[in-house]
């Protein structure tokens, strides 16, 4: 027991006070790629590399309409070193949580050389909405949640590693409970679902029965680039290509898998949605 | 070698077409015919082989046939013995031997849903990897297209088999589990508190993995087999590129064999760390999991440091690895695991003096060495159950000839020793990730890219944290797979969590389950 309290006061608190400060981020850490539109001379290359085709492209008459979604991207970093240009560079950014999957998805339009290259760019349009975590997210909690959301996690064929980075929200450096945000046993007892994979057939029924058991108002989470589209393993004979494919989804995280504090980002992103909601649909 | 060729040719003249080794450590025995029950007797009782793994290959449209391939593993010998069984399109079913080989139970009937080849004589031929309700649907045959939309799925559930008796009832938990982990179905018989038997119900994560790996470049494939279980992404990645480097004859460039083995003991590491604190947790020792947790954020710290991500992902590539270290990352390895051996010597310290946390751990969820070696079981949990086998010692690969390092056996077999192997563990990967960065040579990080030659098989093994790690392949044309099977560790060892329940009491079962830790992910695909 002596040994026990020692060692509890020689390490101290271990909790990192995200999100009041930035984590301390490796310098090698990928987050998600950024495009320069404008100076990209060629998307063929990345788009050839990308495992996941979340960067893909469609030729007619002429005109190049290329497609970057974070939804798929699982931040391996081939894009950037396949495009010579410097146009695609990985950065740092892990906020990508959205509300409307929508907002996940950049297009880019380019006129074409004979040989394939851009010759110039048209339109550049969307891109993922960041939105601010924070105090107002607190007071979301406490106001329509009792200073206590229950989430209930639910794995519709994930590999594991979303898992990993969600238990990691528990150890004392994540920390969630100093949100008032618990995981619970059952989805009787949540307010949100968690859910992480890209749906297996042999999971569809269990989570739609998950969704059903889960009183409401609830929301849902889509977790990681199979929760969100399927991820490399998109839509097959096996999967459901995405959690949106078989329920409603509130908030979209991508990553591959998502750090602790995306997941945070995100979960703290959905509870400022449900007070939107609230707002325009009292609850009955 | 050659008296083994010889041996199966003279005692098997009429079985054996021939005898071939395609890749240095494979030995590939083509038979005449599908029944392969007379030389599987021969390379287990003459040889003491241990099954690997059985898998098969749709070879109809280039040859005709189906093949089988029983893989085998013989004490003392670094090579692979690898039946290859041909199965006529017009007779597609082959013998069983699961009676005999409880190992392969799971793998047959894999075969069977997923190729439409009967597996005669299964003591229990009913679907596993497609579960009851699916159509009659045979994914992996090349005529099956992947992105088939099936309708959906009505019918017959599965039906587990009932048990009766004054004060005995069922407990179905399942697939969505309590806590934050992978989905499955396990279904309980109970008389009281002790548990009678354990009914499992698994592949609810089967997300067509071996039939993607047909479909994409293997630039890409790479991420898929990370993706084969998200804790061992590492290690699956290891042995996906080993396999195609072995087909395609390419030499790994010797610092990029280094920066391998680094990376995968620390991948083993970072896991056998939280499993500590995971089990603790299980008895309700929540302290020594909060201090666990912290370890292992300080190790996925050194991840992210080495590799740009904290679970080890987009690092492994055919050839070598994407990124080279500079002087400062390797400084980084040290800096870390300094302070990692101190605080999980402390947290071995803090669990071995809570005596209430011993008394839950020891003589709980016991596996018998004999029933391990019959089973099958693998990694870990064989290790604590005195099955001492260790790929890294057995078929060295990447560096690990070059190092030198224990494995710990134990033959108690209960939850205790199972953490104590992990514990061990610890400590000798510390020590060979030391040695390696103090041998770490320099030089390319990578081998230049080359075409992968189509049509060449060959077969790599990799310990990964959990245990043994197969995967084969057959390349294909335009840079392309045209098989890959995957054994995961876990599909071995699932039945040895059904022996070692029996007669615990139903609280006990979540600190047994996570003292094999087995992935769901790596089992269904």
């Amino acid at each position: 027991m002596f040994k026990i309290l020692q060692k509890s006061f020689s390490v101290g608190s271990a909790t990192a006070d995200y999100p009041n400060i930035s984590p301390r981020l490796a310098k090698q850490f990928r987050g998600c790629p950024e495009f320069e539109f404008e100076v990209w001379s060629d998307a063929r290359p990345a788009a050839e590399a990308c495992p996941t085709g979340a960067i893909a492209f469609h030729d007619s008459d002429g005109v190049r309409r290329v497609t970057v979604d974070y939804g798929r991207c699982i931040y391996c970093g081939e894009c950037e070193a396949a495009s010579v240009d410097g146009a695609v560079r990985m950065t740092r950014k892990f906020e990508l949580a959205a509300t409307d999957r929508r907002d996940l998805v950049l297009t880019a339009e380019y006129t074409l050389h004979p040989d394939g290259t851009h010759a110039g760019l048209q339109l550049a349009a969307n891109g993922p909405v960041l939105e601010e975590p924070g105090k107002r997210i607190a007071e979301a909690i406490q106001n329509l949640l009792g200073r206590s959301l229950a989430i209930r996690q639910v794995d519709a064929g994930s590999c594991n590693g979303c898992e990993q980075e969600i238990v990691a929200l528990n150890n004392p450096v994540h920390d969630i409970e100093r949100f008032g945000i618990h995981f619970v046993a059952s989805p009787r007892h949540a307010d949100m679902l968690l859910v992480t994979g890209p749906v297996t057939r042999n999971m569809e029924l269990a989570l739609r029965k998950t969704w059903a058991a889960t009183p409401d108002p609830k929301l849902v989470v889509a977790v990681g680039a199979c929760g969100i589209s399927g991820g490399i393993f998109g839509a097959n004979y096996a999967t459901m290509g995405g959690v949106d494919a078989v329920i409603p989804v509130d908030v979209y995280i991508p990553g591959c898998p998502p750090r602790p504090e995306a997941l945070l980002h995100g979960i703290l992103l959905a509870l400022g949605k449900t007070r939107q909601r609230t707002r325009s649909h009292p609850f009955q | 070698m050659t008296t083994f060729f010889d041996e199966l040719h003279v005692l098997f003249p009429d079985l054996v077409r021939s005898v071939e080794e395609t890749v240095p450590d494979q030995v590939v025995v083509l038979l005449n015919g599908p029944d392969v029950t007379a030389i599987v007797r021969h390379i287990l009782t003459a040889h003491q082989g241990r099954i690997v793994t059985v898998f098969a290959e749709d070879r109809v449209n280039a040859e005709g046939v189906f093949y089988a391939y029983y893989v085998f593993d013989r004490p003392g010998d670094p090579s692979w013995v690898i039946l290859k069984a041909p199965i006529p399109e017009r007779f597609p079913c082959f013998t069983s031997l699961a009676a005999e080989l409880p190992a392969i139970n799971w793998q047959e009937r894999e075969i069977q849903d997923w190729f439409g080849l009967e597996a005669v004589g299964h003591p229990n031929p009913r679907r596993v990897a497609l579960h009851d309700n699916w159509p009659d649907v045979h994914p992996l045959r090349k005529s099956f297209p992947l992105d088939t939309v099936l309708p959906p799925f009505e019918g017959e559930r599965h039906v587990y088999r009932p048990t009766y008796g004054e004060g005995v009832f069922q407990i179905p938990v399942g697939p969505v589990h309590a806590g934050i982990i992978e989905p499955g179905h396990f279904n309980f018989a109970v008389a009281g508190e002790p548990i009678l038997y354990l009914q499992l119900r698994m592949f609810y994560t089967h997300k067509g993995t071996e039939k993607l790996f047909e479909s994409l470049p293997i630039h890409r494939a790479v991420f898929l087999a990370e993706s084969i279980s998200g804790d061992s992404a590492f290690s699956h990645g290891s042995a996906f590129c080993q396999a195609v480097e072995r087909a395609a004859e390419m030499e790994v460039p010797a610092r990029a064999q280094f920066l391998r083995t680094i990376l995968l003991e620390l991948e083993r590491i970072a896991n056998h760390v939280a499993d500590v604190g995971a089990i603790a947790n299980d008895v309700g020792f929540v302290i020594a999991n909060a201090h666990a947790g912290r370890v292992r954020e300080l190790l996925l710290g050194l991840n992210e440091t080495l590799t740009g991500s904290r679970v080890l992902r987009g690092m492994i590539a055919i050839g070598g690895v994407r990124r080279d270290w500079r002087p400062n990352q390797v400084e980084a390895i040290e800096k870390t695991l300094k302070v990692v051996e101190r605080e999980f010597r402390d947290l071995v310290a803090i669990l071995q003096s809570s005596d209430s946390t011993r008394d839950r751990l020891e003589h709980t969820g016991i596996l018998r060495p004999e029933k391990a070696l019959t089973l099958g079981i693998v990694g870990v949990a064989g290790r604590a159950s005195g099955v001492d086998c260790d790929i890294r010692r057995d078929h060295p690969y990447e560096v690990y000839s070059q190092l030198l390092f224990k494995v710990p056996v134990y033959r108690a077999g209960d939850v205790r020793h199972r953490m104590q192997v992990r514990i061990d563990e610890v400590g000798e990967s510390i020590q060979m990730i030391r040695a390696a960065v103090a041998l770490l040579p320099d030089g390319p990080h990578r081998a230049p890219t080359q075409p992968i030659p189509p049509g060449r098989c060959a077969l790599s093994a990799v310990e990964g944290w959990r245990g043994e790690i197969v995967h084969w392949v057959r390349t294909g044309e335009g840079n392309r797979i045209e098989r890959c099977k995957v054994k995961d560790p876990s599909i071995n060892n699932w039945p040895a969590i059904v022996e070692a329940v029996e007669g615990n009491i139903i609280a006990d079962f979540p600190v047994i389950n996570k003292s094999f830790n087995l992935s769901y992910s790596g089992t269904d695909r």
